[in-house]
């Protein structure tokens, strides 16, 4: 059972990759623009292969290597469109700041493939192949202004400990395949159904591996120590990518291993989830409070949020699922939004990263004042946007799972959180800017920002179309 | 005790001891030694398990290339390690206690029943580095082009993170060294013809 037909959108997107790897290697400095049009062409392309396979029955090929199912689907899909949308945003970051050269864009499309071949995985083989793909072009992007000592100290800090964690992963996946003899997700599964796993000693013990290495690429407490120094030190056009897209991508990791392989042993890890998403939910919130830096409070603000994908996932029913596949896909659009309000207020050679960069945002541009309250609003969760709904949707599913206290929690937290992005909104309206300087940026930029902080709101009042494809992937999956 | 084991506990004293040795010695090519010391006793463990094509994998390529061109680069940059070990000692009471929990899990799992099988799930191969390539190219040819793209990223990131131009670095432009002209480089200077007196 070969069939590689059914991976063409990967290998379409790899033949891409390389064709551009080759193009760009001929191309002077003054025309990049080409292997950023390039890029995006790929992208868009492989997008529209992924959709066009969409809506048939769940089938494997490779030799049981590979899933293509309605939920790789969907998340493929909006990998790639959160891709391109990051790519509009992060060709300004480089511009101004001297960083304009082809490899990021190639960089970033070989992350992008290892967050598909994640997507699509079914073996654990290939989910951990995906993650090092992924990983290993993260890592570079984090050190890519290399004459810049935080940025290298960041790729260094993220490189040391993350292949700790990927390590702590293969740990976990050795002990199941030492216990079952199988790899493959529906292997695993069988065996694991056959089992008592609350008495199932060395089956834990790799369930705790599996669940620390999957927490780490969440950046859930206690694995959160990266996230803030990766954040900050990073480029912020590099930042973007990182907060928004593999999100989704540790995501597909949750439900193919979590769910898909270990799902009968949905109570041994969901109480591990419980434990993380909680802390998570705390720590993020409440340290973001103290936080001056922009992008750290953002990236303390990722941690909580990461917190609620997990408690929504651990509830381990289909509704669960899906809100934690709606929250992720709705969370990874506010990321780059708000990222790219950074962006847009730095210039050539100056990086905005504190609160008193957005002072007075309103008198310099009403505009993308609105556009970032919206974008607030609904990190916030804050109704008629759509963190509102995906909040509700995590905190339904939680609540139906029987875990009343935690829910509570949550929501306490969430008000608490509320707090610190407020703030950020009324020094953006009630404060005087340090500079009035007006703030410009191309057309394609400005287009792509204001669908972005309009969509929060959009589908903040209709979430039924996107919460309909996220449960009907789930269905289709049996998930 | 049989032979075998002899051999097994023997080699896994001396690999256990040379990775204590890579991660304390002071000196930098010692470490590097070391490691190469726990590359070939691991080596001979392989050999032990009869996966003869993966031992000798683990010497070629790790002891015969990666390890060479490591002593290379720690020679020829004159490292001083010092300040790499300074919270060795303050570090090393919490990473003991942390290491003796997570040994003291481990013989515990072990112990138990699944992995307390003593005869193997499926006969060894009679050669197994036909085996391994009967199966690399067919049954795993997908996670094995992936291995080969991850690679691929390697390079592109090795070359994006230390191919750079150095503002101060001199280099030769060809062509202009072929268009230049007399007249760049050859001044004339008028000067008076010396008279035997003055000389």
């Amino acid at each position: 059972m070969v069939n590689i037909a059914i991976a063409t959108p990967e290998i379409f997107l790899l033949s891409t990759i390389c064709l551009i790897l080759l193009i760009d290697l001929v191309l002077k400095d003054t025309d990049r623009m080409v292997t950023y049009l390039l890029s995006q062409v790929a992208l868009l392309a492989t997008a529209l292969l992924v959709f066009s396979s969409m809506g048939s029955e769940k089938i494997t090929g490779l030799n049981d290597m590979y899933v293509r199912d309605d939920l790789g689907g969907v998340l493929k899909v909006s990998i790639l469109l959160l891709t391109a949308g990051v790519f509009v945003y992060a060709r300004k970051y480089l511009r101004d700041k001297k960083l304009w050269r082809g490899e990021f864009f190639l960089l970033a499309l070989f992350a992008v493939l290892g967050m598909m071949v994640m997507a699509s995985a079914n073996n654990l083989l290939v989910v951990y192949l995906g993650l090092e793909l992924l990983a290993l072009s993260m890592y570079a992007l984090v050190a890519f202004n290399r004459d810049d000592g935080r940025s290298t100290e960041a790729a260094m800090k993220y490189f040391v400990l993350g292949a700790v964690a990927s390590g702590l992963l293969l740990y976990g996946f050795s002990m199941l395949y030492g216990l079952s003899g199988k790899l493959d997700i529906a292997g695993v599964a069988a065996y694991i159904s056959a089992q008592n796993v609350m008495q199932n000693l060395p089956l834990l013990f790799a369930l705790v591996f599996v669940v620390a290495g999957i927490s780490f690429k969440f950046g859930a407490v206690p694995f959160h120590m990266w996230v803030p120094d990766v954040y900050q030190g990073a480029p912020t056009a590099v930042t973007l990518f990182l907060g928004s897209v593999p999100k989704v991508a540790a995501l597909a990791m949750l439900l193919r291993v979590l769910a898909e392989s270990l799902g009968v042993a949905n109570p041994a890890w969901a109480q591990m989830l419980l434990v993380f998403g909680l802390l998570s939910v705390f720590l993020g919130n409440i340290v973001a409070i103290a936080q001056f830096n922009l992008k750290r409070m953002l990236a303390y603000s990722t941690i909580a949020h990461m917190g609620f994908i997990l408690l929504g996932s651990l509830s381990g029913s289909t509704e669960g699922y899906s809100a934690a596949l709606f929250y992720t896909i709705t969370y990874a659009m506010m990321a780059a939004g708000g990222f790219a309000i950074l962006i847009l207020l730095g210039k050539e050679g100056v990086e905005a990263e504190t609160l008193d960069d957005i002072k007075g945002l309103n008198e310099r541009s009403p505009w993308y004042a609105f556009i970032m309250m919206l974008l607030l609003f609904s990190m916030a969760g804050i109704p008629p946007t759509v963190g509102f709904y995906a909040k509700l949707s995590i905190i339904q599913a939680v609540m139906q799972a029987g875990y009343l206290w935690p829910a509570i929690i949550m929501v306490v937290m969430s008000v608490i959180g509320a707090f610190y992005y407020l703030r950020a909104i009324k020094m953006m309206y009630f404060d005087k800017p340090d500079n009035a300087e007006p703030i410009t940026a191309e057309a394609d930029f400005n287009i792509l920002l204001g669908v972005n902080g309009v969509l929060m709101l959009v589908l903040g009042l209709f979430p039924g179309t996107l919460m309909g494809i996220c449960s009907a992937a789930m269905v289709a999956s049996q998930l | 005790m049989t032979f075998e084991q002899i051999i097994f506990y023997l080699f896994s004293a001396v690999l256990v001891t040379a990775a204590v040795g890579m991660v304390t010695v002071r000196n930098p090519v010692y470490a590097a030694l070391c490691l190469i010391l726990s590359f070939f006793t691991s080596a001979a463990l392989w050999l032990l398990l009869e996966a003869e094509f993966l031992g000798i994998v683990l010497v070629l390529v790790y002891v015969g290339a990666v390890m060479v061109l490591f002593l290379f680069v720690i020679m020829m940059l004159d490292l001083n390690l010092d300040p790499l070990k300074e919270g060795f000692a303050r570090y090393a009471p919490v990473g003991f206690l942390v290491a003796a929990v997570i040994a003291v899990e481990m013989i515990m799992v072990l112990q138990s029943g699944p992995f307390q099988t003593t005869t193997p799930a499926a006969a060894a191969p009679a050669n197994n580095t036909e085996a391994l390539g009967a199966i690399l190219y067919t049954d795993y040819v997908y996670p094995f082009e992936i291995a080969a793209v991850i690679l691929v990223v390697a390079i592109i990131a090795a070359i994006v993170l230390t191919l750079r131009r150095r503002p101060d670095a001199r280099k030769q432009d060809i062509s202009q060294q072929v268009q230049v002209r007399r007249e760049d480089r050859v001044r004339l200077v008028k000067m008076k013809a010396e008279t035997k007196e003055q000389a």
